[in-house]
Formats: structure tokens, sequence, C-alpha cells
């Protein structure tokens, strides 16, 4: 099976096959996850040594799947989703892991959800074809709202419905833009055929109106979704009411799935709107950032206190985006990354806590440092990675953004930049509050110390703490060169080079964009897309 | 030695790991030869290289050991690599050994804490990050040390984490530190938008190469200041430094006295080619440096705890080194920079020792007569007393007067510099003052405390007293590596010429600062003057009166006094102004602003859900349904087309 359908797959089978688990079993469906999830990551870390540093798609299927409407099943990495999907397939076996104890109620629902939620985000990442990806951004949103509908707090039924219909409303004015550029394409394509490849559409022609309406349709969605300031109420609600491992995906994984989409969509889609409306989605970030950050500094409850701060991480990474440099973007891509694993540290960190206390206010805690040293430590890092200390990951996403932002939006940068001030202050407050000072309450002498799973949990979140923030060329130098190829796709400086590998062999390069000016490569030696549409649909 | 240079700060960081790792379960036997032994390495392996490195390069040029690039992302980035060259030497000698000594010194004054291990695997990573920053080759591996050393001096305070007050203090250290790293932080966007560099060299070449608007250049100058306000507690952010005082003394003496606090100074002094080409910049500085030095020292006239004292002290002397950078001199800001640390230090170490004696006692109320109790500690404080408060020969006459001789005649902006002059004269009279208050008050007149705690008075062991030997001895000679050409008795200005190959000649800036002979004696003997008279108020007022002057004064003058006491209420007006009104805005924006936009966002929903039917899902919040058809929808899409 094919490398990047097989990470998609693989945890959906294994969430048909413990449906027919016996409920009693929950030993062996938590262990049947948990190793699912793990040999997800094993063999999603095969995408490594196959990826060459190029730009455009990499490791390629494609496959028609409603042929006469031109919509493939395509898969395919480069550069900008390749840390994603490895994010994604790390943070799974975590919040699996995480949750061993804690999950008392339904644990078969409970790992078959996030299993499937797995298969969706990734789906997402790696989908190649516009209605595909839709199909994958929507299922994400169902055992989401499961999980936090079922094993959420008191007001998990508000919270969940807050999520769902925020999402929701975003996506279906989306989903019209997807029609709208099917059918564009097609009266611009040489053969008239409809195709929902993503970098088929990149070359769709629109008249100003029309890009401005689609870029609304499309932004909306993932402004809702990052949250950007000031789309972002249902986020506080959604992480109090949800369960830890709710969290850590939602805020490690799912956001990125707002600003992913930005990168790859929005902005390649629309370059022209997306210049012209530039200034508001960069004023909107920065508000977002200080915004996120005062808020968070005071919040009585941490899980609060975290999910604010979250707002304010995102609206670096949708910064970054905007400005459109080559250190802003791989900065930002960086930064998401950064962010799912030092906020997923942070939510893990804070359910731990829970467990043990039931509860999540600042107040009823002090003094804590002396029964949870283990704990109190592994939090500490965790803090100081989010708090952007150099050495540790949040410092170089952080800085790549700024500088990059500061070239060609530097009131920006140096309003944006005032959140690493205000970062130290909401974050470190956290830590005064929870773990130093005298003892008040008397139950915090006795709190268990962290326990093993949740150790194991941690460790290779910190581990990749430490890798991104002494060594990040790792990263950066295999995201470069898709984020050179998507700036000069959005400055419309060059012929866009798609290379495809179809059915086991071969490139492609295909011009078929009608904006494109510059020379023509016709190196390409097999069929594209529109082919394959042919083939298939027989119209 | 010299081709890996990454040792030197690897040695501390190495001993860091291991005791926090191992630490808390080997014992203090352990920790203390783990963490002694790194220190020790840090030190001789910088020793070493500095001799290699002096054989190779003889007349200072950089020599840069590159270990790898850590990033590189559109020409943002920066290599991993250590330089040397004579500043760095400079730098590194003082750094290790004092840190060293400290080292030591705390064996004997931690032995009885719990988290021993705790604070040497803290006290190792500063040095390692202290070792980052004085080493690192740009401005961008630099401040990967300015954060690090930032960090274990926020552990580090709120190292007796139990307590209120520690961990306050510790935070506020770290906050308002980061207020100046935004603005080191913009300074390098500067430096990578308008040069694509933040290394050493290629900045100081560019800037130097001409052709560069000077709003640039003062901008990155005084942007790369406000980080040094920060980390060197200078008007306006120096309120974090005596809170600081709540860390173990230790502490105080190696990070908040001799090496840490100074890291502003080393910056200006590294980016001189820059500074010297922004006069407005530097006499910010140097006025900035002479307000602090002056302000500063006021508030320590009327303190009772003996550390703060000697903090106020602290941010005072800082304001010295200022002075010196600001106005040109920078080899004599250095100058003062390293008998600073040695005098400072050893008045910390020294009111530790005092401290120890007293049970943990810092109120000097409640002291007094500890001359005969504590013999070895009251000479090597009168020693550093006498050092810091300028008398010659001591080390803190020759680079005090040199600063203010510079002072006196920059060439840069030559009335101010007249001005700030008069501050650091001033600042140098109320520093002979307080420095022999505190003096009179802790080992002279009568015993103030309680009978348990006389009863436990004790000499400290000799973990303790040693360091301070070294330190007295290190404050009376240190010196003379910059006598002036005037007293040409001994080679002189060794520092200075140590250091000429740092301050490259620059086409439309000032080079040296000379100083006629005229202007040396005058400005020399006015500071001695100044000094003397110090003294002789401090003697006649609290050598037998002890605390009764404090009180008569307070009856003359109670605004005053009080006003002095608590610090002119500096706190108390940032808190107002800055502090309560940001917190308001953010409850505001959480209260109230997030509850409109959820507001709105239901109200849209209702519109929505009264114009169609089939979206009366909404309404009925009955979504389960609506998921449930989304899903049914792909199935069956799924289903009809494949």
């Amino acid at each position: 099976m094919p490398l990047l359908s097989t990470i998609v797959w693989l945890p959906v089978i294994a969430a048909v096959v413990l449906a027919v688990f016996p409920r009693s079993a929950a030993n062996a469906i938590k262990g049947t996850g948990l190793v699912v999830s793990l040999a997800t990551f094993v063999i999603s870390l095969g995408i490594l040594p196959r990826f060459t540093d190029a730009p455009g798609f990499q490791l390629v299927e494609l496959h028609p799947w409603i042929p006469q409407w031109g919509i493939n099943y395509g898969l395919g990495v480069d550069g900008i989703s390749l840390w994603l999907v490895l994010l994604t397939t790390l943070l799974t076996p975590v919040v699996l892991l995480a949750g061993w104890n804690s999950i008392k109620k339904h644990p078969k629902e409970y790992v078959i959800s996030f299993l499937i939620m797995e298969a969706a985000m990734i789906g997402f990442f790696l989908a190649t074809d516009l209605v595909l990806l839709y199909v994958f951004f929507e299922l994400t949103l169902i055992p989401m709202y499961l999980v936090i509908g079922v094993w959420g707090g008191a007001n998990r039924i508000y919270a969940a419905i807050k999520f769902f219909l925020f999402t929701m409303a975003g996506s279906l004015l989306m989903l019209l833009g997807i029609i709208y550029l099917g059918f564009s394409y097609v009266h611009q394509s040489p053969v008239g055929i409809l195709s929902f490849a993503i970098t088929d559409l990149y070359g769709v022609s629109l008249t100003p109106r029309v890009a401005s309406l689609l870029f609304f349709a499309f932004s909306l969605a993932f402004a809702i979704k990052v949250p950007l300031f000031p789309l972002h109420t249902w986020l506080p609600d959604a992480h109090v009411e949800a369960p830890t491992g709710g969290s850590i995906i939602l805020a490690g994984v799912m956001l990125k799935m707002g600003t992913y989409g930005f990168l790859r969509l929005v902005m390649p889609l629309f370059p022209d709107a997306s210049h012209k409306y530039a200034h508001l989605l960069l004023t909107l970030s920065v508000i977002g950032i200080i915004y996120g950050a005062l808020v968070a500094w005071v919040q009585p409850d941490m899980k609060k206190l975290v999910a604010y701060s979250s707002v304010s991480h995102l609206g670096f990474c949708v910064m970054g985006i905007f400005a459109l440099t080559q250190t802003s973007i791989e900065g930002s891509i960086l930064q998401m990354v950064n962010h799912g694993i030092s906020t997923g540290a942070l939510f893990l960190m804070v359910g731990v806590i829970y467990e043990r206390r039931h509860t999540r206010l600042l107040a009823d805690y002090g003094g804590l440092a002396t029964a949870m040293p283990v704990y109190a430590t592994l939090f500490v890092i965790s803090m100081l990675s989010s708090v952007g200390l150099p050495g540790l990951n949040g410092f170089v996403g952080e800085f790549l953004i700024l500088s990059g932002t500061f070239k060609t939006y530097p009131v920006y940068a140096v309003i944006a930049a005032t959140g690493v001030i205000l970062a130290a202050i909401y974050l470190l407050w956290l830590i005064q509050k929870v773990f130093y000072g005298p003892v008040t309450n008397e139950e915090n002498t006795k709190v268990r110390d962290i326990a093993w799973n949740e150790i194991a949990a941690m460790v290779p979140l910190i581990i990749m703490m430490v890798w991104i923030g002494v060594y990040p060329n790792t990263f950066l130098k295999r995201m470069s060169p898709s984020v050179n190829e998507l700036i000069s796709v959005v400055k419309q400086e060059k012929q866009i080079h798609v290379m495809v590998t179809e059915n086991g062999g071969g490139t492609l390069n295909r011009e078929p964009s009608p904006r494109a000016s510059g020379e023509k490569v016709a190196e390409g030696r097999m069929r594209g897309d529109a082919s394959v549409n042919q083939q298939g649909g027989g119209r | 030695m010299l081709n890996a240079l990454w040792l030197i700060p690897a040695a501390p960081f190495a001993g860091f790991v291991v005791n926090g790792l191992f630490g808390k379960r080997a014992g203090k036997g352990f920790v203390t030869a783990v963490a002694l032994l790194a220190s020790l390495a840090a030190a001789v392996f910088g020793t070493v290289a500095i001799f290699q490195y002096h054989a190779l390069s003889p007349h200072g040029e950089r020599y840069v050991d590159v270990v790898y690039t850590w990033f590189n992302s559109g020409n943002v980035g920066a290599d991993v690599a250590f330089q040397l060259d004579p500043l760095s030497v400079v730098m590194l000698l003082v750094v290790t050994w004092v840190s060293f000594i400290i080292h030591v010194y705390s064996v004997g004054y931690m032995r009885e804490d719990d988290g021993y291990y705790r604070y040497f695997a803290f006290l190792n990573l500063f040095l390692a990050e202290m070792l980052v920053l004085v080493l690192g080759s740009s401005y961008l591996l630099m401040f990967v040390g300015w954060e690090g050393v930032g960090l274990c001096s926020y552990l580090l305070i709120g190292f007796y984490y139990k307590t209120d007050y520690a961990p306050a203090a510790g935070t506020k250290a770290f906050v308002v530190n980061r207020i100046g790293d935004y603005g080191f932080l913009v300074a390098m966007f500067l430096m990578f938008a308008y040069f694509g560099t933040s290394d050493f060299a290629r900045v100081s070449q560019i800037a130097g190469g001409g052709g560069i608007p000077p709003w640039l250049l003062t901008a990155m100058c005084l942007l790369l200041f406000l980080g040094a306000t920060g980390k060197s507690a200078q008007i306006p952010l120096y309120i974090w430094l005596p809170d600081a005082m709540a860390g173990p003394t230790p502490v105080s003496a190696l990070i908040h006295a001799a090496t840490m606090v100074t890291a502003g100074v080393y910056m200006v002094a590294r980016s001189n080619v820059l500074y010297r080409l922004s006069p407005d910049a530097m006499m910010v500085v140097a006025v900035v440096g002479g307000l602090t030095a002056l302000f500063a020292a006021t508030i320590a006239l009327r303190q009772w705890d003996i550390k703060k004292v000697l903090a106020y002290s602290t941010i005072s002397q800082l304001g010295f080194m200022f002075i010196g950078v600001g106005v040109g001199a920078f080899s004599a800001g250095i100058f003062h920079l390293v008998t600073h640390s040695f005098f400072k230090a050893c008045l910390f170490l020294g009111s530790g020792s005092v401290i120890h004696a007293m049970s943990g006692e810092q109120d000097m109320r409640s002291m007094g007569g500890l001359k005969g109790k504590i013999p070895t500690t009251y000479m090597t404080f009168a020693i550093a007393t006498f050092a810091i408060a300028g008398f010659p020969p001591a080390a803190g006459f020759f680079s005090k007067d040199e600063i203010l001789a510079a002072a006196f005649t920059t060439p840069y902006f030559p009335a101010v510099g007249k001005f700030v002059w008069l501050l650091g004269t001033l600042a140098a009279f109320c520093t002979a003052f307080y420095m022999y208050r505190l003096l009179y008050l802790t080992f002279f007149g009568k015993f103030r405390g309680t009978h348990e705690q006389e009863h436990h008075l004790h000499e400290s062991p000799a973990w303790m007293t040693v360091p301070l030997w070294i330190l007295a001895g290190l404050s009376l000679i240190g010196g003379f590596i910059g006598i002036p050409q005037v007293l040409g008795f001994l080679p002189t200005n060794l520092l200075e010429h140590w250091l000429a190959p740092v301050i490259p000649e620059v086409a439309g800036a000032h080079h040296l600062i000379e100083i006629a002979p005229s202007a040396e004696w005058t400005v020399m003997i006015i500071s001695t003057l100044v000094a003397l008279a110090g003294w002789f108020v401090a003697r006649s007022l609290y050598k037998e009166k002890q605390l009764a002057s404090d009180a008569a004064f307070e009856q003359r003058a109670p605004g005053v006094a009080h006003a002095i006491e608590n610090k002119w209420y500096v706190d108390e007006m940032y808190g107002a102004t800055v502090v309560r009104p940001l917190e308001r805005t953010s409850v505001f924006f959480w209260r109230i602003v997030d509850a409109i936009i959820d507001g709105i966002a239901a109200m849209l929903g209702y519109i929505v859900a009264g114009i169609g039917d089939l979206l009366r899902f909404f309404q009925t919040g009955n979504v389960r349904n609506y998921a449930l058809m989304l899903f049914m929808g792909v199935v069956v899409f799924i289903w009809i087309f494949v």
C-alpha cells in the first residue's frame, strides 16, 4: 500500500476493528489504539528518507474518485504539510498514553474517536484535491464534537455545540467557494473539464470581485478554525470543557488546519485578494496576539489561560503567513509545530493536575513544587518553551516570524513583538501561583507526583522542544523549497512547476495556468489530472 | 583548546545536567564535587584558551570557532560560533574566576540548605549561559546567553520558593527584563532587515563602512540600550534588582553584582562602533547612567536591609559604568566593570557572612558591634568598602576616576559631559557616605540583636573566608591594570591598551578619548576630596551615634525620609500607571468584549435560524442530527459515485 494512504487509513481500519471489541476489554482497546497510533507514527517517519528537498507534492497518489465531477482521491506531501503530518502522528499516541488512566467512561468510543480524528487530520494535510480536503476537514469535526460532548466537563454540551456551529458556519461558505472554483476551472481549462486538484485551481483566474468574495469565504472558515480575533470565543469554552486529550489535539493540530488552510489555499488561490486584504489579516493577527495574551493573564482557570495563550500564539502564525517572506512563512510553519508541542505539553500538564485535584482554578493551588517536584520541572520546561526561551523551540519560530515580518511590515512586527513580553507575564504568573509560595490548601501537600504514563507522554514532547530549539535546520531545510515555491506562486513571478508522481512513476511539469507568465515548461512526459478525469469519466 | 571554545560553556552545562538529574539522590559530596569541578574546568579551559589565543593573534584580532549553523532562513539566522577577542578575554577571565570563587563560597554558605543540589545545578547553568553571552560571536547568540542568564536569575531569585516574596521577585525580574529584551529583539530585526547579519564583526564593518542613515544607527543603539537598562538595572527598568535580593546571597554576589548585571555594559562596549557613529544615542546612555548613578545612590542612603543597600549601590555603580561607555570611554567602563566585580562581590559575600553569623538576620538595626565577633569578615568588608568609596590606591579609585575624567573631557558632547560628571561626582559622595554608614552600623557600636542571635554569632568557615580574602586582595590591587598616565610610576593604562583593538578607527567618529593632564588632576583631586567628605560625614553621624542619626533625620525632614525609605515610590507609580491599567484593560477585554462577540454570534445564529427552516437545527441545538446527516451525506455520496 502506498505510504501516504497507509498512514491515513491504518487508524481507520483499526477503528473499525476496535468497534467489534467487547466493551469490557478496556485495556486491550487502549493497548490496540496505542500500538496502532505508534505504528502510524513510525510509518509516517518513513516519509522522511523518501522526501527530497524539492518543491511540489511528493509521494503523490492519484486515483479517480468521482470522475464525472473531476474529483480525485489525491494525496501528496510537501515541505509545508510534512511536519504537520508528523506532528499529528506524534501527538495521537501521546494523547492516548496521557489518557490511559483518566478515561473511565466509554474507553472504546474514546479510542475510536481519536483514531478517526487522526486519520481525518492527516488526510486534510495530505489531500491534493480540494473536495477530498473539504471532506477530511468536516470529518474532523464529528469525533471532536463527540469528544467534547461525551467526555467533557460540566458544561460540555454547550461547548460542543458552540464548537460545532462556529466551525460549521465558516466551512459552509467555503464549500460554495470550492464548487465555484471547480466550475471556473471548466471554462478556463484547455479541455473544458472539471478539476478540483489544488494545483490546477492555483491557475484559475477570477475577476477581482469574485476573488474577493471567495477570499472571504475561505478566510472565514480558516479564521474561525485558527481562531483569529474576533472569531475566537468558541475556543476557551471548547478547551475548558474538553477532556485533556481533546484539548491537546484541538490546540495541537486542529487549530493548525486553519493556518494551513491560509497557507495552502487562501494565499495561492487568491493572491491578489490576499495582497489586497493583507493589512486586515495582519491587523487581526496582531490584535489577537495582544488580546489573547492580555486576556490569558487575568484568567482564574488554568485551561482558559492556556486556551487564550493559543489565540496569541496562533496570531503569530497568521501574521507570518501574510507577511509573505521566506523567513516569516518558514517561521510560521515551524511555530505551528512548536505550538502543537508546547501547548500540547501545557494542556497535558494541566490535565495531570486536574485529574488529581479536580480543579483548574489557580486560586486552589500554591506550593505544589514541594509535593510534585518532577511535575513542576516538566511544567516549567513546557512553560519556557511556550515563552520562547532561546535554546528551546518557541524562540526560533517567533524570531523568524517577527524578523521576517519586519522586512515587509515593520510596524506590525514591532507591535506584535510586545507579545513576547506579555507571554512571560501570563505564563510566569501561572507558574508562580500554582507551584510556588506557601501551601494554602492542605490537599496540595498530598498530591501524587506525575505517573509513568504521563512522563512517557511528555518525554517525546520535551525531546522535540530541545531538538527544534538547538538544531531547527532539520525542519527548516525541508520546508524551504516548498515555501519558496509558494511565495513565487503567490507573487506570480514564475510558472508553476508541479511535480506529480502518478501511477508509480514519472514527473510532470504542467503549465495550464492562464495568468502564469514566463517561459513554457514542456518537458513533462506523463498525463495530467485532466486525462485521468477523462479516462475514468467517459463523459 | 582554541578550536573547541564551546567546551568552556559546555563544562558547566554538563555540571548542570549531571547535578540536575542525579544530584538529589547522590548527596551533597557528589554535588559539590561536580559543581566545583565544572566551574573550575570552565575557568581553566578559558585561561588556557586565552594564552593560546594571545600567542596566535598578539595584536588582538578576533578568533572565531564555528560549531554549526544554528538556523538560516531567508538570510535570518546565525551560526553557533564562539569568539575570542580582547574584550571577550577580559569578560571570560572575570566571569569564570569570580564565578569559581563564589562557587567555593557557596559550599559553605548553602551547606545546610535542602535545595543544595538544585542551587548548584542552577549556578552551573548560569555560568554556562553567561559564557555563551560573553563568547557568542553574534548578537543573536549573545541573546541566547542573555535570556539564559535571565532564566537562571529568575530561578535563583525564586530559590526559596516556599516564601511569598521570592517567587514574586523572580517573576518581576523576568518580566521587567523581558521589556528590555524587547528592545534587543527589535534591534536585531533592524540588523537583519538592513545589514542581513547579526555577527559582531560584520555589523561593525557595515556600520563603519559609512552610508548608513543616522536614524538607523540611533534606533539600533537606543533599542540595544533598552535591553541594557533591563539587564543592567538602569532607569527606567532598574526596579527588579532590589527585589532580586530575595535570592541566596552568593547569587546576589555572582549574578546581581559581578557578572550578569554587567552584561549591558559589555553589550554597549561590544557595539562601540554603532554607538560612536550615533552621538545622540551615546548621550542618552551617559545621561541615563549618570541619573541612575545618583538616583540609586540616594535611595541607598536610607535603607536598613544590608543587602538592599548593596543592591542600590550596584545599580548606582552600573550607572558609573554606563557613564563610561556613554561618554566614549569604553575601556574605562569595562575597567570599572572589572574592579566592581571584585569589590562588590566581596561586599555581597561579606554581607552573606554577616547574615550567616546573624542566623539569617538582614536588618542593620539588629546588628552593630560585629567587628570583634567576626573579624575576618570585618577586615575584608572594610577593604572592599575602602575600594568602592574610591580612595587611592584601591581598585575603585582608578576605575571611577577614569570614568569621571572621561565624562569631564568627552569630545562628543562637552557640556552634557560636564553635567554627567557632576551627577557622577555627587553619586560618588553618596557612595562613600552610604557605604561607611553601612560599615559603622554593622560592625561598630553595640550589638542590637536578640540574645539568641548574639549567642550564635560566629565567624564563617574557611570555605567562605578564603574567597573573601581573595576578593579583598583583588579590590586593593585590581586597579593597577589601569593606572592613569599622570601617575606614571608603574606601567600605565594596561587595560586600555589591551582593549584598543576592539575599538577600531571609524571614519566620522572619535577614537580614544584624550584626557589632558590638568583635567585628569582636577577630577582626581575632586573625587578624592568628595569621597573623603562622604566618609567623614558618615563617620561623624554613625560611628558613635549609630541609629540615632537616622532617627534625627526623620524628625527633621519626615517627608524626605519616608520618600527615600520607600524608594521614591517608583514601584507604586509603575503599579498605578502601567500594571493596574493593563490589568483592568485585560479584564475589560475578557468580560465585556468577548461577551459582545458571543452576543453578536448568537444573534446571527437566531437571524439565520429565523430565515430558513433547514437551519432550524441551530435553534433547537440538535446538532447531533446535523452531524449525522452530514456523515450520512458523505457516505451516500461515496456510495453513489465510487
